[in-house]
């Protein structure tokens, strides 16, 4: 310090100032061991959070792209597609993708893959975003217990891919009809669900899997029945046109409703939750009573049948019981006639009570007691008839009726299918009454009628052109005449007559001449000596007497 | 080269501050300037630790920085994390080659010399090599100017998530990874801050 102001010489130069050293220049060294700890600390936690890695096989691998593609779970991002080679075989494409860590408990041997792509259905539109952001593969989780690594991804997405909570349930159809999968549920115009798959089974038959969402599922009963609800149900029935539908969408793109069965159904109690229905075709075919299985009858015409088709109703006493299942021509060897055979199927549990007395009997589904049964109804009269339902349109339907009237008909009950005898159709009858009242129409004598109708109205126009010249103009005087003997009367009997006057004036005259007898009568009365003394003068206080009522006010 | 004498042959150091030559060579002791109270060191104490320290912070924050996503972008067209040398090669796919080879060259290449040419340095002073002493003081004075141009990553990011902020059409947001580089950056500037390249030429006594 002392050595500062001096100048340093040549051969003497300053020593410097000696301290001690403060600082510790080692603790550089917590820069690199900082930064390894942060970098291994960063691979740690890379390496922990680095989920699984699965391989999916897809059909197709369109759109899905290295490194871009993602890995959806319900819409949040779960992983990215690290890779897409062909298979082997070439057969494939199998998609590699890394999966976050907490994805990795979504991994279950039923776990579903599927590339999401833009999709517009009449129902609905999905996928609509990967127009732009390209496609990606969702993802739904299983049920399964087991860990999967490699998948093989669905060709459509399921309608479901985020398993709302709910109930799968299954129906059967002949036919499904217009159903598009996505198609909705709906319970009393409600829609609680959607159709999430349709398979034809290997019979030929449609099995269709609904979805219907909680708490809506609640509504599913073992009684409940399930109907096609697509199209416009037309009904113009007594009290007008009814239009129904479930709902516009449903028209066009197809949807089914449920609802409780009939009530019959709702004592019918099983055991437990069936998860399989079937689909009826509609909501009157869903509502009607359980039908049973059918008989087959045939019915042998002996007329044309223009007008009866296939699935014309047949009914008992006016009830539908079975509907027409083929019209065919027969051919008679005997008598070269042409016969119309017309096979029906009959559900006898339509047939209501009697249905159920024969159950009581317990041998309701074997033919041969149908058959004895129908035999005592035959002798009692049943018969087929075709009857015209609408004079409009020509349709006819077959009616079992009691004809008691009829001729007696051979009943073969061995025959199978049972054989009904038939009677011609009312319309036949009614056609050739008709016939005959047209001959007796046309043997009426019209022509002579006509003539002597003529020669009388002449006659009559006779009279009145008589009467018209002669008797009319003598009423008119006649009239007249009376008119003026009524004008007289009138004027006679008026107030202001002569006549009328000197009647008043007679009627006043003999009212003051009857008031003086009596005044003289009361005179006398009083005294009597007036007839002989003749009539005093009048006293003075009688005077006030008849002239009090003046005084008075 | 022989005839030339080093100012600790001579018994000297010089204050770099007010150039005043004292006398003594220690580097053990806190020495101060007698005329201007600088610290007097005749060569940076510590000087091949410490260089050697920013320069093992450096190798170990490389390794992150080019691991991380430096850039995250989302947008219409999806969204993507993006790290330098994937950046490159999509710029290098998509024919932007010139791009991507000024990336490469600011991002990987300038950074990856940096590391050589310290440890190369380090390593020659260790052994008091007389070897290419001229070139590797070239050496040091280019890697000590090339450090101001490696942040060019970092100001890229910087500008593209400053001005890329069009919510749905677009976004870009700066991620780990870009810390990671610009502290690879500044490391290695320390690093050959710490560095004293009178070391190159001393001579072992």
């Amino acid at each position: 310090m002392s050595a500062a102001p001096t100048p340093p010489s040549e051969e003497e130069l300053p020593t410097p100032v000696v301290q001690n050293r403060r600082w510790i220049p080692r603790l550089v060294w917590v820069v690199p061991i900082a930064a390894a700890v942060i970098g291994i600390s960063l691979l740690i936690r890379n390496w922990e959070n680095s989920g699984p890695r699965i391989t999916i096989s897809f059909l197709s691998g369109e759109g899905v792209q290295v490194g871009k593609t993602l890995v959806k779970y319900r819409d949040v991002t779960v992983g990215r597609v690290s890779a897409v080679v062909l298979s082997r075989d070439h057969q494939t494409v199998v998609v590699t993708a890394d999966l976050s860590k907490d994805a990795a408990s979504l991994l279950k041997a039923d776990t579903q893959f599927w590339i999401v792509r833009p999709r517009v259905g009449v129902g609905s539109v999905s996928g609509l975003e990967t127009l732009l952001s390209g496609v990606y593969i969702g993802m739904k989780t299983g049920a399964a217990t087991l860990r999967e690594r490699q998948f093989v991804g669905l060709e459509n997405p399921p309608a479901l891919s985020h398993g709302p909570h709910g109930r799968e349930l299954q129906l059967h159809a002949a036919r499904a009809g217009s159903l598009a999968i996505g198609a909705p549920v709906y319970f009393r115009q409600f829609p609680v669900g959607r159709v999430i798959d349709e398979n034809l089974l290997p019979d030929g038959s449609t099995r269709v899997t609904v979805f219907v969402e909680a708490p809506y599922d609640n509504f599913v009963k073992p009684v409940t029945r399930f109907w096609n609800a697509s199209g416009i149900d037309v009904k113009l029935g007594a009290d007008g046109l009814n239009v129904q539908t479930e709902s516009l969408a449903a028209v066009l793109a197809g949807g089914l409703a449920f609802d409780d069965g009939p009530i019959e159904a709702l004592f019918f109690t099983a055991g437990g939750m069936p998860g399989e229905f079937s689909l009826y075709k509609n909501e009157i075919e869903a509502m009607a009573p359980p039908d049973g299985d059918p008989h087959y009858v045939r019915m042998r015409f002996a007329q044309a049948l223009r007008g009866l088709e296939v699935g014309a109703p047949v009914e008992f006493v006016g009830v539908n019981i079975g509907s027409v299942v083929a019209v065919d021509l027969g051919y008679e060897r005997q008598d070269k006639s042409f016969p119309v055979i017309v096979t029906a199927k009959l559900y006898p549990r339509r047939m209501g009570q009697a249905y159920e007395a024969l159950a009581e009997q317990g041998k309701t589904e074997s033919v041969e007691t149908l058959a004895a049964f129908v035999g005592t109804l035959v002798s009692r009269g049943l018969r087929a008839q075709p009857r015209s339902a609408s004079l409009l349109t020509g349709k006819l339907y077959i009616a079992l009726d009691f004809l008691p009237a009829s001729p007696r008909a051979a009943f073969d009950a061995s025959i199978r299918p049972l054989e009904l005898p038939t009677v011609n159709g009312t319309f036949q009858e009614l056609e050739a009454s008709v016939g005959r009242l047209m001959t007796k129409v046309n043997d009426l004598p019209l022509e002579q009628i006509a003539a002597d109708l003529h020669t009388d109205l002449k006659d009559l126009h006779e009279t009145l052109s008589e009467l018209h010249g002669r008797v009319l103009p003598s009423a008119v005087d006649t009239l007249s005449a009376l008119h003026s003997t009524l004008d007289s009367a009138e004027r006679t009997l008026d107030v202001e007559s002569p006549l009328q006057r000197g009647l008043t004036e007679t009627l006043s005259e003999s009212r003051s001449t009857l008031q003086a007898v009596r005044e003289l009568a009361d005179y006398i009365d009083r005294h009597p000596e007036a007839l002989l003394r003749g009539r005093r003068p009048q006293k003075m206080p009688q005077r006030p007497a008849a002239s009090s009522p003046d005084a008075k006010p | 080269m022989t005839l030339l004498k080093q100012s600790f042959e001579l018994g000297l150091s010089l204050c770099r501050t007010c150039g005043l030559a004292v006398s003594g060579t220690s580097l053990r002791i806190d020495r101060r300037c007698p005329r201007c109270q600088s610290r007097i060191e005749h060569r940076t104490p510590f000087s091949i630790e410490m260089t050697l320290a920013w320069l093992i912070a450096g190798i170990v924050l490389y390794i992150p920085a080019n691991l991380l996503p430096v850039m995250h972008t989302s947008g219409l067209l999806g969204e993507a994390d993006s790290t330098i040398l994937g950046g490159i090669l999509e710029f290098w796919r998509s024919g932007d080659r010139d791009i991507a080879l000024l990336i490469f060259v600011a991002s990987i290449a300038v950074p990856f010399t940096k590391f050589i040419a310290i440890g190369l340095l380090l390593l020659t002073v260790r052994k008091n090599s007389r070897w290419q002493q001229h070139q590797r003081t070239a050496l040091y004075r280019i890697v000590e100017f090339i450090g101001y141009w490696s942040m060019l990553d970092v100001i890229v990011v910087a500008l593209t998530s400053a001005l890329m902020q069009f919510q749905v059409l677009g976004t870009a947001e700066p991620r780990a990874g870009i810390a990671f580089f610009c502290a690879v950056v500044v490391v290695t500037m320390l690093s050959a801050l710490s560095f004293d390249p009178r070391l190159i030429w001393d001579r072992p006594a």
